[in-house]
């Protein structure tokens, strides 16, 4: 069985060095002018040193153009695509067929990933997608396990699920936050994602915190509680996921770098030693990301086992 | 305020005047097959359903496949035609049982499909080619790019991001020839639709497939972490965090969008009643026709703008059609309000020489109100309502019953489908 690949969001080029020590074997990485909801920014030129310091290791890097494009961007986005062409970039993730445009027509010859977030929602569109260019899928969270299996069942395409970390629940072209404070006749400070001025909506009701902010592609609202299966993959390992993504936005540079290190443990004991040697650390492995867990994060199992109406 | 410039490519000198030829086409939402005639009848030249399956209400009532052919047959009597949304992002288990299902919407003489999900958008290249196919906002549409995609892709129309301004939507016409349809009244989604799932994560609905339960319209409050302490940031007293938008309301920018050659305008609302429909329909209808008969000495009339606001139940705005919305375009601290008049009474028939008036029972009211009557084929008026009697000529106090059928006398000759309201004075 082949070992699926551990994906994970650096924040920096340092960060970088830190989780291919702990253990990555692919990253996302891209600035949020094309790319959406990164756990850093990375300009070209960082783009070029992080991918060079990638590939000496014998590592993936991937490039987020995943953002909802409107036509003042589009100059810009072919200009950025032949830079990682440049660059030699492992993959492109792409949500707004516009890049599929871009790319046939400039031929660029990066893989592409389709990553539209929430619309991944069946194996049909993985596999038209991958008739037009996508080499892997990035499947909706809101799915359940036996979605995904299925999926993967009658894929054509290489399959990524997310494992660990925050799910976007919702992006609005709209300055949500500023008018909240214009509204109330405030000025709202731009930078709002320092580390220690993270904002939250609170929900009485469901006594839920939900992480907000904005950047130039509008604002963003996130799931209130982390996914975290790393005790449950047995079933994602045996189907032969291509690639477990950890997304670590919103976290801090060492919590990354430590549940990048547990993920791998839990991937080597299983590939590596067989199934029963995963089953005997999974628990502690839970155990050692809760003691770490921030408090106002707890952490669930996404919709895993959770089945959605309509 | 935009700049707008005159579009050669629409107008045609006919009888000595320079007319417009180009109208873009007045889509109506249609819950129900008594909604479709209504908006029919009240000028659309299209209406778009939901069936029974695969469509994003699943509250509506929705059309089965009889009732679509019905209301096809109705429509095509106008000259309309009519679309189904078939616009969820299906999971594998909704594939079952689509094939037939689009099958038998193309038997029953539908014209299109709105579409979202891929899956959806081949399976009815391959078993029900007759459909036109058209994107649904859900896919975001945004860029010009993307919508050349579509357009290879094969795809009639697109429907476009309500996100999308003028400017863009004129490069849009320019880079691409396809047909576009863009939103011109009612309610908004304030996320980028599809890519919201704050339903699924709240209340476990899946509101990709029909089950959103409008979260983004529910109060929450502000807060920071600092260090990790729970900072308010709202005082006592201030009105919560909301991401309300307020109701697009495009009226004004219609001779705009028409000039940019936008071949559909829609119009919100398959929950909305028929008097929100008829409403709304007439006055689009009343503001095209006026615009493209004479668009050099065409003005808005206050009177059309007054009937619109009959039915609003939310302060409106224009969105992203002509700038980036600020503050002012959301609402914060609201809830639902009344609309200024209810919707009183439909016309089943009107006998000219008794002059007598029979109507459903659609609200209370009682001899002494002020009503007003409305339809495509008569001006507004207002009268005071004098005796009412039932259908069997008895003499009553009050219409109480909601589809009694009620006779009283009217001077001005009405028709079947006019509408009566009854200002809402509480």
């Amino acid at each position: 069985m082949k070992k699926p690949e551990l994906l994970v969001t650096p924040q920096t080029v340092a960060h970088i060095q830190d989780l291919l020590e702990a253990g990555a074997d692919a990253f996302v990485i891209g600035e949020q002018k094309f790319g959406l909801r990164l756990a850093g920014e990375f300009t070209v030129g960082q783009v070029e040193e992080a991918t060079k310091l990638i590939h000496a290791a014998g590592k993936k890097v991937y490039v987020a153009v995943n953002a909802l494009f409107h036509n003042d961007r589009l100059d810009d986005l072919e200009l950025y695509l032949k830079e990682m062409q440049r660059i030699g970039v492992d993959a492109l993730l792409f949500g707004d067929p516009a890049v599929v445009v871009a790319v046939r027509e400039l031929g660029i010859t990066i893989p592409l990933h389709w990553n539209p977030e929430t619309i991944a929602t069946n194996w049909f569109q993985v596999n038209y997608w991958g008739q037009r260019g996508s080499k892997r899928a990035v499947l909706a969270r809101e799915l359940s396990l036996d979605e995904v299996l299925e999926i993967k069942e009658n894929a054509k395409t290489e399959i990524e699920v997310q494992v660990h970390g925050m799910t976007c629940m919702f992006q609005s072209k709209r300055s949500l936050l500023g008018n909240y404070f214009l509204y109330r006749d405030q000025v709202m400070e731009v930078e709002n994602r320092k580390e220690n001025k993270n904002m939250f909506l609170h929900d009485k009701e469901r006594k839920n915190k939900y992480p907000i902010y904005e950047d130039v592609n509008g604002t963003h609202i996130f799931s209130p509680n982390d996914m975290c299966i790393i005790d449950e993959l047995g079933e994602l390992f045996e189907a032969g996921i291509d690639s477990l993504k950890f997304d670590g936005i919103l976290h801090s540079y060492e919590y990354i770098v430590k549940v990048t290190g547990l993920y791998r443990q839990a991937i080597d004991a299983y590939f590596d030693q067989g199934e029963e040697a995963y089953e005997d650390i999974k628990d502690d492995l839970l155990a050692q990301i809760e003691e770490i867990q921030p408090a106002l994060r707890p952490l669930d199992t996404g919709f895993i086992f959770k089945e959605t109406v309509y | 305020m935009l700049q707008l410039i005159q579009n050669e490519k629409i107008r045609e000198i006919k009888d000595g005047r320079r007319v417009i030829v180009k109208k873009p086409e007045l889509l109506a939402p249609a819950g129900s097959l008594e909604k479709l005639k209504i908006a029919v009848h009240y000028g659309a030249d299209a209406v778009f359903i939901g069936g029974q399956e695969f469509g994003l209400r699943s509250n509506a009532d929705n059309f089965t496949i009889e009732e679509m052919r019905e209301g096809v047959e109705f429509a095509k009597k106008y000259g309309a035609v009519v679309y189904v949304t078939t616009n969820i992002f299906a999971h594998n288990e909704n594939m079952d049982g689509l094939e037939e299902y689009l099958e038998a919407i193309e038997g029953a003489g539908v014209t299109g499909i709105i579409v979202a999900d891929p899956l959806i958008i081949e399976t009815c290249r391959r078993v029900a080619p007759k459909l036109e196919i058209h994107l649904s906002t859900q896919q975001s549409l945004s860029n010009w790019k993307a919508v050349k995609y579509w357009k290879e892709e094969g795809l009639h129309r697109v429907v476009l991001a309500r996100e999308v301004g003028a400017e863009e939507m004129r490069k849009m016409k320019e880079e691409v020839d396809i047909e576009i349809e863009a939103f011109v009244h009612g309610a908004m989604c304030i996320a980028y639709s599809g890519r919201c799932v704050l339903s699924n994560h709240m209340t476990a609905r899946d509101s990709n497939r029909g089950g959103c339960c409008q979260s983004c319209r529910w109060d929450y409050d502000l807060y920071e972490n600092k260090d990790g302490e729970e900072v308010p940031l709202f005082e006592e007293g201030d009105a919560p965090f909301a991401m309300s938008p307020k109701d697009l309301k495009l009226i004004e920018s219609i001779p705009h969008m028409i000039e940019l050659g936008i071949d559909s305008l829609k119009v919100e609302g398959r929950m909305k009643s028929i008097h929100y429909v008829a409403t709304v329909i007439s006055v689009y209808r009343k503001v095209i026709d006026a615009y493209c008969a004479d668009p050099e000495h065409f003005q808005i009339k206050k009177e059309w703008l007054e009937e619109l606001s009959r039915c609003a139940i939310r302060a409106t705005a224009s969105s992203f059609f002509e700038s980036e919305p600020t503050y002012k375009q959301q609402m914060f601290g609201f809830h639902a309000s009344k609309p200024k008049w209810d919707f009183a009474g439909l016309v089943l028939d009107y006998d000219a020489e008794t002059q007598m008036v029979t109507l459903e029972q659609r609200n209370y009211f009682k001899p002494g109100d002020t009503v007003e009557f409305f339809g495509p084929d008569i001006e507004t008026f207002q009268m005071v309502v004098e005796q009412i009697w039932d259908e069997e000529g008895n003499e009553l106090d009050v219409a109480r019953h909601p589809l009694q059928i009620i006779k009283f006398k009217v001077d001005q000759p009405l028709h079947a489908y006019n509408m009566m309201r009854k200002e809402n004075k509480k």
